[in-house]
């Protein structure tokens, strides 16, 4: 089988490009790494790619918000390109830095709150803090259809690595939408399942290392397409970079269904 | 003249508005019950009520979080606090605002920001201004007002061509000393002489860009005179005898030790901007640890975040992408109410936050992992911080370039040049007082990671398509250092006209000298220019030709038209006079010492809890330590991930089509240092090895780095402590068969006269063969033996325990004759898989070492430790002898570590499933009868005392 062309999305100041590429190839992809210079200037389309990881990082400096210029970018360069793409049901996965601008840049899906405004953004750890730790994530029943479904229920232990993780909303009924919706994609879990059951972090320090409502790690839009997500499945695609604790729970899955879905 | 709006945009739950109030109330002002904090944004430009409202929308402000006022600030009846940036200093977020507006379309924008604080409370003018100047705002670099502030606007525009001529020829010698000092310059009366004869032998004065180049050029900081002085060390024993030698450049014997050993995978030591070794068949690795003391004794977050900046371009400096980052921090104690400081001094505690700040902002923007370090609380470092910063980077074999061709392009890539940073090199080449911060302002700077992020790809990458002939970094001295370095044996003509400026009014000299952030010098083939330009345009990085290099042996400098620096290279770079300098040192004449009673079980507590060996998580959690994947061996370690690790294991991306992986630690004590600089030196490589040998690290696969910082070596006292440290570091690599690939000096790190204690920071750089069998320092499983690698000492100087309980005693623990049999010996029990977790016994000794074995763990212990020679139980718990290590094995590998060990190590009890910590002291043999009582803590408190917080958590 051909390895599906996965594009992973280069701006300045992105910097977990490699290990997303590293993710994509050990699931079955081919990765390719393009900067936006090259979409801007005509030389890359959206089109040539069979899926879109927005890997993690600062980019522009986040100098203006975390993801607030990439999201500026994408929707100047190249939304309608990537509104087709999600049409097509090819799977675009931001995480960290690319989940915040995918995010912002409303290609996650405008979830309403007030006067039609977006009602969900990712803003300041709780703590004021750039925070690095492993979490534990579930992935949670999302759209039927979304390359997600599939692993509903299954657990990944990766670390988190951000300063503006916190998933916040306008108003309470946001989080009833986005239920309603299954567009809540991963939740923080509680390390502590002692007697085997999933135990969610409780908006409890550290397992929820941000202070998110719902303890959400991450959405996606309302086709299940379009995933983000904070926490960063790309640095536990192997083994060895676990920090002890039982075996399992890495990210690999993840980048298997993305890369299956782009086939 | 355009219009200026202002924008202010608040978060409704901004978690900075809680620090502050909590901050406040550490500094001990009162009244303060709340605090807004706002992003300030001030816009000029001919922009419509759509544009601002679009660019409002679009970039500046969150809809579900913020608020926003365009125009006027609401009035309020509580003080408001605007701070901003100062004119010249980097303003990364109004410059990405004024691309945002352009990207949208809207007329061209110029854009300022500031913070602006409302202090809700009961305040007094009072109040407001130590809140504002001590918390909120740093004079050096950003300006602070009640109300608003006025913002400044940058505006572009190249450089006034003048050049000033400074009168030298027939100047006495005390005019010489006094321009040298008025100027800034730190030339002592014999360099200023040289410069002097040599003016008059060329028939003219020198002009100000020519003195100022040869100032940087031969200060402390970039020419490291005392490391290639002639020095006499007179040492009085402690028997009262003196020892008198010489010493014909400490640099040139470190080479020559290093020249000794002379290790087949050495790649370059001490030759290039960072020190190489060979990583596997097809990479190498390059590391380099560097130092922003003066800077960041200033403006911690500047200081720190350009300390780690630079040494990232160093590693760049020598075509290598970085891949990791390392930092050590010498902090005064962060004492919990406000002291007496003296004038001119910031409290430590700000000091430590700026400076975390500042490495986690720089690092984490490059997408470094930063993964080892160390932080040292004492109070000889209130007024003189120490910030050490490392840089990693992996280079494939032979990719480096070092020879520039008469002919190719000086080309200058990265950031623009500004005022900032100027005379950085000579202001570190000094010792500091409460004027310094205003003299020093320009030297101290802000960095922007993300332009600095675009030069590392484009290094990379112009490496791989060889498209130069050498590279170095802009670092101290600026374009000076970087081209009079490069161009050392060739020669070179600059155009300093076509140098992108930050903004107008810089003169020649300026340009020429300054050390603005986030440039790279390479010297390129005509043929390639092109090729580097579209490199540079794909990256967004801004790249300028400066001129060539010639082949005239000269260093040619102009302005356009206008002559600016006309010096032969060979003055440049030989013409500074060798100093000859005098160090004294005098051993402690050892006291008795009379043991305080203590419950040792309250100490144990106590030293777990102590600012040094207590965990370092609220510092090192705000630094990336997992991105690029690779982290094996991570600062925190255990089954809940907050047990001290003891050195970091990587593994680079590229390599993973093999098992071996990269090790890194570090070892300073400059407890030791006060009492005994040589054996500090011994001491320091012994804990850098022990950590890298713990984490898995073969011993015959381990290179050191040197870092000195110390006072004003023009005094007797700091040189002669030096010069021991030095002679200490020599014997060190030849027992331990180490050679030093790489080193640094900060010396006059003084404060109105007083001086740190010398401290010697040595970072080693191993390899572990395997990563699968890379072992943390946490407990595994309940059941498994406990074994003690190494003697006790009864000689309690330098340790935590004596700083602690003011014991006083003045004898150092002895040095290791022999150290390499064991460590040889355990890193083959490792590697063989016979140890399931390593901890290095350090500060607080080995009652502490156990106890985070067990914190790491979550699981009990009973072990005996043995008796140290005449002292007794507490000196057995906390002594801090060399060469000692702690593993944990299956018991069915009993009999092979004691074959292994020998006599070298010793089974001292067992890892339990209880709760609690037993620590017994016994004879020397096993086993052996218990000397009293256990001394017991329960783990839960041992995990209370560590982590500051409950054990469940």
């Amino acid at each position: 089988m051909t390895p599906p062309p996965i594009l992973i999305l280069h701006a300045p100041g992105t910097n977990r490009d490699a290990e997303a590429a590293v993710a994509v190839e050990l699931a079955g992809g081919d990765p390719r790494i393009v900067s936006m210079t090259d979409f801007r200037a005509g030389a890359a389309s959206i089109s040539d790619f069979a899926g879109l990881v927005l890997p993690g990082g600062f980019s522009y400096g986040d100098a203006l918000g975390a993801g607030v210029r990439l999201a500026l970018e994408l929707r100047t360069w190249l939304f309608e390109e990537l509104a087709n793409a999600v049409r097509s049901g090819r799977p675009v996965l931001g995480i960290c830095n690319g989940f915040q601008a995918l995010l912002k840049s409303g290609l996650l899906g405008e979830t309403s709150g007030p006067e039609g405004r977006r009602g969900v953004t990712l803003t300041d750890n709780a703590n004021g803090r750039f925070e690095c730790r492993w979490v534990t994530l579930r992935v949670e029943p999302v759209f039927g259809s979304g390359w997600l479904a599939s692993l509903s229920g299954m657990k990944i232990r990766c670390p988190v690595a951000h300063g503006e993780g916190r998933v916040a909303v306008s108003d309470a009924q946001v989080i009833g939408i986005l239920e309603s919706e299954r567009r809540i994609a991963f939740r923080y879990l509680s390390e502590d399942g002692r007697d085997g059951r999933d135990r969610l972090a409780g908006g409890l320090y550290p397992a929820n290392p941000n202070g998110s409502v719902g303890d959400i790690a991450g959405l996606c839009d309302a086709t299940g397409a379009v995933v983000g997500l904070m926490p960063h499945p790309e640095d536990h695609v192997v083994d060895w970079q676990r920090p002890g604790g039982p075996p399992g729970a890495r990210g690999l899955p993840l980048f298997k269904a993305f890369v299956d879905a782009a086939r | 003249m355009c219009v200026t709006t202002r924008i202010e945009v608040t978060a409704v739950d901004d978690p900075r508005a809680d620090q502050i109030v909590h901050l406040v109330r550490l500094l001990g002002v009162v009244g303060l019950v709340a605090c807004r904090v706002s992003r300030v944004y001030y816009l000029q430009g001919d922009l419509s009520t759509e544009d601002i409202d679009r660019l409002s929308r679009e970039v500046l402000v969150d809809p579900v979080v913020d608020k926003m006022i365009v125009g006027s600030p609401t009035p309020t009846s509580h003080p408001v606090v605007e701070v901003a940036p100062r004119p010249g200093v980097t303003d990364v977020e109004a410059r990405e605002l004024e691309r945002a507006a352009a990207a949208l379309g809207l007329p061209p924008v110029r854009a300022s920001t500031a913070r602006c604080y409302e202090l809700i409370g009961d305040l007094d003018d009072e109040a407001v201004s130590a809140i504002s100047r001590q918390l909120l705002a740093n004079e050096i670099v950003e300006l602070h007002s009640l109300g608003t502030v006025q913002p400044c606007f940058d505006s572009p525009a190249s450089g006034e061509a003048q050049v000033n001529t400074v009168k030298l020829a027939g100047l006495a010698d005390a005019d010489l000393v006094r321009l040298s000092r008025e100027g800034l310059l730190s030339l002592d009366l014999e360099e200023m002489r040289a410069i002097q004869d040599h003016f008059e032998r060329e028939g003219r004065d020198p002009t100000d860009a020519e003195l100022e180049t040869l100032a940087q050029t031969w200060s402390e900081h970039c020419m490291h005179k005392t490391f290639r002085a002639r020095i006499r060390l007179e040492h009085t024993k402690s028997d009262g005898s003196v020892a008198v030698s010489s010493h014909e450049g400490l640099l040139a014997a470190l080479r020559r030790v290093t020249e000794e050993i002379a290790p087949p995978w050495l790649r370059s030591a001490f030759d290039d901007n960072a020190g190489i070794v060979a990583f596997d068949s097809e990479f190498d690795l390059a590391f380099k640890v560097e130092t922003h003391n003066h800077p960041s004794a200033l403006e911690p977050f500047g200081g720190a975040n350009t300390g780690i900046g630079g040494v990232v371009r160093d590693v760049m400096g020598v075509s290598a992408r970085p891949i990791a980052c390392t930092n050590v921090l010498c902090f005064g104690p962060p004492d919990p109410a406000d002291r007496e400081l003296p004038p001119g001094v910031l409290h430590p505690r700000r000091v430590r936050d700026g400076v975390v700040a500042g490495i986690g902002d720089y690092g984490n923007k490059l997408g470094l992992p930063t993964v080892n370090g160390a932080v040292v609380y004492d109070e000889g470092y209130v007024a003189n911080p120490l910030v050490y910063c490392g840089a990693l980077g992996l280079l494939p074999s032979g990719s480096h370039p070092t020879e520039p061709r008469a002919g190719d392009r000086i080309i200058a890539i990265g950031g623009r040049t500004g005022r900032d940073g100027i005379h950085g090199a000579t202001f570190s080449s000094a010792g500091m007082d409460e004027a310094t911060a205003e003299q020093a302002g320009t030297a101290v700077q802000i960095g922007d990671p993300i332009t600095q992020k675009g030069c590392i790809e484009v290094v990379e990458q112009a490496r791989d398509l060889r498209l130069y002939h050498a590279i170095t970094d802009c670092g101290a001295g600026g374009f000076s250092s970087a081209v009079g370095e490069m161009g050392e044996h060739l020669g070179a003509e600059v155009d300093l006209a076509g140098a992108p400026l930050k903004y107008a009014g810089l003169e020649p000299w300026e340009i020429w000298l300054s050390e603005a952030q986030e440039r790279m010098v390479l010297a390129v083939p005509s043929s390639r220019v092109e090729a580097l330009r579209a490199l540079c345009e794909h990256h967004g990085v801004e790249m300028t030709d400066l001129g060539r290099f010639t082949g005239t042996g000269r260093l040619v400098v102009g302005h356009g038209d206008t002559p600016v620096v006309d010096l032969p290279m060979e003055f440049l770079h030989r013409g500074v006079p060798q100093k000859e300098m005098v160090g004294r040192w005098a051993d402690p004449v050892p006291e008795p010492v009379e043991m305080p009673e203590v419950d040792p079980a309250r100490v144990l507590l106590d030293l777990l809890s102590h600012p040094t060996v207590a965990s370092k998580e609220a510092i090192v959690r705000t630094y990336d330590h997992e991105v690029r994947g690779g982290t094996i061996g991570r600062p925190f370690v255990g089954v809940r991930g907050d047990g001290p690790g003891d050195g970091a294991v990587l593994k680079p991306l590229g390599t993973w089509r093999h098992d071996a992986a990269v090790a890194l630690s570090v070892g300073i004590n400059p407890r030791i240092g006060r009492l005994d600089p040589w054996s500090m030196a011994l001491h320091a490589i012994d804990e850098a090895v022990r950590n890298l040998v713990a984490v898995g690290a073969d011993p015959a696969r381990v290179a050191l780095l040197d870092n000195f910082c110390w006072g004003d070596p023009t005094k007797p006292d700091r040189l002669g402590s030096l010069v021991r440290a030095l002679e200490g570091c020599l014997e060190g690599a030849r027992r331990y068969r180490m050679p030093f690939i790489s080193g640094k000096d900060s010396l006059f790190n003084e404060f109105a006269g007083k001086a740190i204690p010398g401290t010697l920071l040595i970072s080693a750089l191993g390899l572990v063969p395997d990563l699968h069998r890379a072992v943390s320092s946490a407990f595994t499983r309940a059941g498994s033996d406990l074994w003690l690698v190494g003697d006790p000492s009864d000689r309690l100087g330098g340790s935590l325990v004596d700083d602690l309980l003011g014991i006083c005693d003045r004898r150092v623990p002895p040095t290791l004759g022999k150290p390499l049999e064991r460590y040889v010996a355990v890193h083959r029990l490792i590697a063989d898989g016979s140890v399931t977790a390593a901890h290095d016994v350090s500060d607080g000794g080995v009652a502490v070492a156990i106890a985070e074995m067990a914190i790491g763990g979550r699981l009990g212990v009973e072990a005996t430790v043995p008796m140290a020679g005449s002292g007794g139980v507490l000196t057995a718990l906390t002594n801090e002898a060399a060469g000692r290590l702690l593993l944990e094995s299956p018991p069915a590998r009993r009999d092979h570590l004691a074959a292994r060990l020998g006599p070298l190590g010793r089974r001292i009890g067992v890892v339990t499933g209880s709760s609690s910590i037993e620590i017994a002291v016994g004879g020397r043999a096993e086993p052996q009868p218990v000397n009293g009582e256990p001394v017991s803590i329960d783990l839960d408190a041992a995990v209370r005392a560590f982590t500051g917080r409950g054990a469940g958590s």
